[in-house]
């Protein structure tokens, strides 16, 4: 067993196993965690099959802002795990089940077409990250402009949607003051003036 | 030596995994959202496995919009636990029941 082989067994053990830690962690925080550990990991192995730029954006994206973000909203937010773990091994056997049985169909799915293909080496001086760079803008320039403008959108909706206006706080708005008139604050009355010989007989 | 079936089935067991987390987890929309990350990362690493064992950079590239697409979906999808946790206090599936559907 060569060494490659071996750090492929050990990576996917250790992914494996974090992934079943993030689906039945009793902690939020600790599933979290776990994701992060699973997403290190499945960077790892991208970095055995070559692709290095994407191994580098996986932990920089996934690790570094979207496990980030399941952190801070997990810390945030205050749930009740006992209810939400209510009945949650009743469905084990029937999610099991299924598992192990989509499990054993993708196997022998693969198994009997014989996926046994040995990677071609690259050339020497070969560069992922220019070669990705070089295929994304020239034939996929037009995806990559969508997917510039999906990113755009979704951080106003994201935006958008965790704005809130508070009702009870006070603002001032400049527009009103401006244009306030003499009519709207001032209002002049007619009453009769007091008397002054009264005034000093009270005295 | 490493083939291409050894991707292709650690794959397919992460994505197995993630089924279960769903199930179990029916309830708890936090982790319904990661499951569906560790989802993605399995259908990642299978177009990675083939994009290297047939030597097409083509799939590194699907990989990347996959990755894009997911960071977006992650975002939203938090923002709307966020509103939805601010005004019914809970993150239950069960618990979603306005709509009356």
């Amino acid at each position: 067993m060569s060494f490659v082989t071996l750090v492929f067994y050990a990576f996917s053990a250790i992914l494996l196993a974090s992934a079943v830690g993030v689906v039945t962690a009793r902690n939020t925080v600790h599933a979290v965690l776990l994701l992060v550990l699973a997403f290190v990991t499945a960077a790892g192995i991208w970095l055995l099959l070559e692709a290095e730029f994407l191994a580098i954006t996986l932990v920089l994206v996934y690790v570094g802002a979207v496990t980030v973000l399941f952190l801070f909203v997990v810390m945030t937010i205050d749930i009740n795990i006992e209810k939400l773990r209510a009945g949650f091994w009743n469905y084990l056997p029937l999610s099991l089940g299924v598992g192990v049985l989509m499990a054993v169909e993708m196997v022998l799915a693969l198994k009997s077409r014989g996926f046994d293909a040995i990677a071609s080496s690259h050339p020497a001086g070969y560069s992922n990250t220019k070669e990705l760079g070089r295929l994304l803008y020239t034939d996929y320039v037009y995806p990559f402009e969508i997917a510039a403008v999906i990113l755009l959108v979704a951080m106003i909706a994201a935006i958008a949607i965790t704005m809130r206006k508070r009702k009870t706080t006070k603002y001032q708005n400049p527009a009103q003051q401006v244009s306030v008139r003499r009519e709207d604050r001032v209002r002049l009355i007619s009453m009769p003036s007091e008397r002054r010989g009264a005034a000093e007989g009270d005295e | 030596m490493l083939s291409l079936s050894h991707f292709l089935i650690l794959g397919a067991l992460l994505f197995a995994i993630s089924v279960v987390g769903i199930f179990l987890n029916r309830k708890n929309l936090i982790v319904l959202l990661m499951a569906i990350e560790l989802m993605l990362l399995a259908v990642n690493m299978n177009f990675i496995a083939f994009s290297h064992y047939l030597g097409d950079s083509a799939g590194q590239i699907f990989v990347f919009f996959i990755l894009t697409v997911a960071a977006a979906e992650a975002a939203i999808g938090l923002a709307i636990l966020v509103a939805l946790f601010r005004n019914i206090a809970s993150v239950d599936v069960e618990d979603l029941d306005q709509l009356k559907g």
